[in-house]
């Protein structure tokens, strides 16, 4: 099998990701494109390892994993204390500094 | 065509149906329920790609961990299709036009790159975690330390931003 369908795949989900976080207006939908385009990410390194014979992308796709549960972790807690704030979800609420 | 190209492209559009069904529905739970599915269908591809390992922890770690985490501050927020904010169709458009855009200009360059390589079918044996964990504590065991105090950093963030302030 071509690495080209893997690259178009990821290719795909990433370029969804960036839509949805354009497109939406609710923070955790945002959080959420944002973890899809990580995996595009992953599962790209994952060919490429399989591609290659070699373990170390897979040690990577590891690592960003850990990487993305920390952000999780962090960006809810930001999430869950803004709406405590505004009660509120939407991100156009948090152009206050702007004005 | 044989068994594991007709898996290949069910997974495929399995994968960007439900990725699709993330950005596209107005239920915020339906979101995370889509982006648990499309995260099984990107483990299947691990399958296919011989990464046992990882197809485990994306299961376990995202699916299981994180999406619980979703699911649970959107249920706690009692969000629904009702409390949704919606952009107007021209922002949508833009976000769609954009992100179109991005998919066509990579796709053309790689098109032009010609023949890039074709995954070895032979490499069936990286994936497994006695290989992985012989690479992870030899050449990359400094970086797993210093995950571990991101994770606590991360812990400590949580609590500190996520605690109700003093009256």
């Amino acid at each position: 099998m071509p690495i080209q369908y893997y690259l178009f795949l990821s290719l795909a989900l990433f370029c969804i990701g960036i839509m949805g976080a354009l497109m939406r207006r609710n923070a955790i939908i945002i959080f959420m494109s944002i973890e899809l385009m990580l995996n595009a990410v992953n599962l790209l390194l994952a060919a490429f390892s399989k591609m290659y014979n070699d373990g170390a992308a897979q040690v990577f796709v590891f690592f960003i994993m850990v990487v993305a549960a920390a952000e999780v972790a962090v960006g809810l807690a930001i999430i869950v204390m803004m709406y405590r704030k505004v009660h509120s979800v939407d991100v156009n609420i948090l152009n206050r500094l702007k004005h | 065509m044989d068994i594991l190209q007709i898996l290949f492209w069910l997974l495929t559009v399995m994968a960007i149906g439900c990725a699709l069904g993330v950005v596209l529905s107005r239920n915020p739970v339906n979101s995370v329920i889509f982006l648990i599915l499309t995260f099984f269908a990107i483990s299947g591809h691990y399958l296919l790609l011989n990464a046992q390992f990882l197809a485990i922890v994306n299961i376990i770690v995202y699916a299981g961990a994180i999406m619980v985490l979703f699911l649970f501050v959107i249920m706690l927020m009692n969000l629904n299709a009702d409390t949704e904010p919606q952009k107007s169709w021209l922002v949508q458009l833009a976000g769609v036009i954009s992100g179109g855009t991005l998919f066509l200009v990579i796709i053309a360059a790689i098109s032009k790159v010609g023949h890039l390589g074709v995954i070895d079918k032979n490499a069936t044996d990286i994936g497994l975690i006695k290989n992985l964990g012989k690479v992870l504590f030899t050449d990359y065991v400094f970086a797993f330390e210093i995950s571990s105090v991101l994770f606590l950093t991360a812990m400590i963030g949580a609590i500190v931003i996520g605690k109700k302030e003093a009256e």
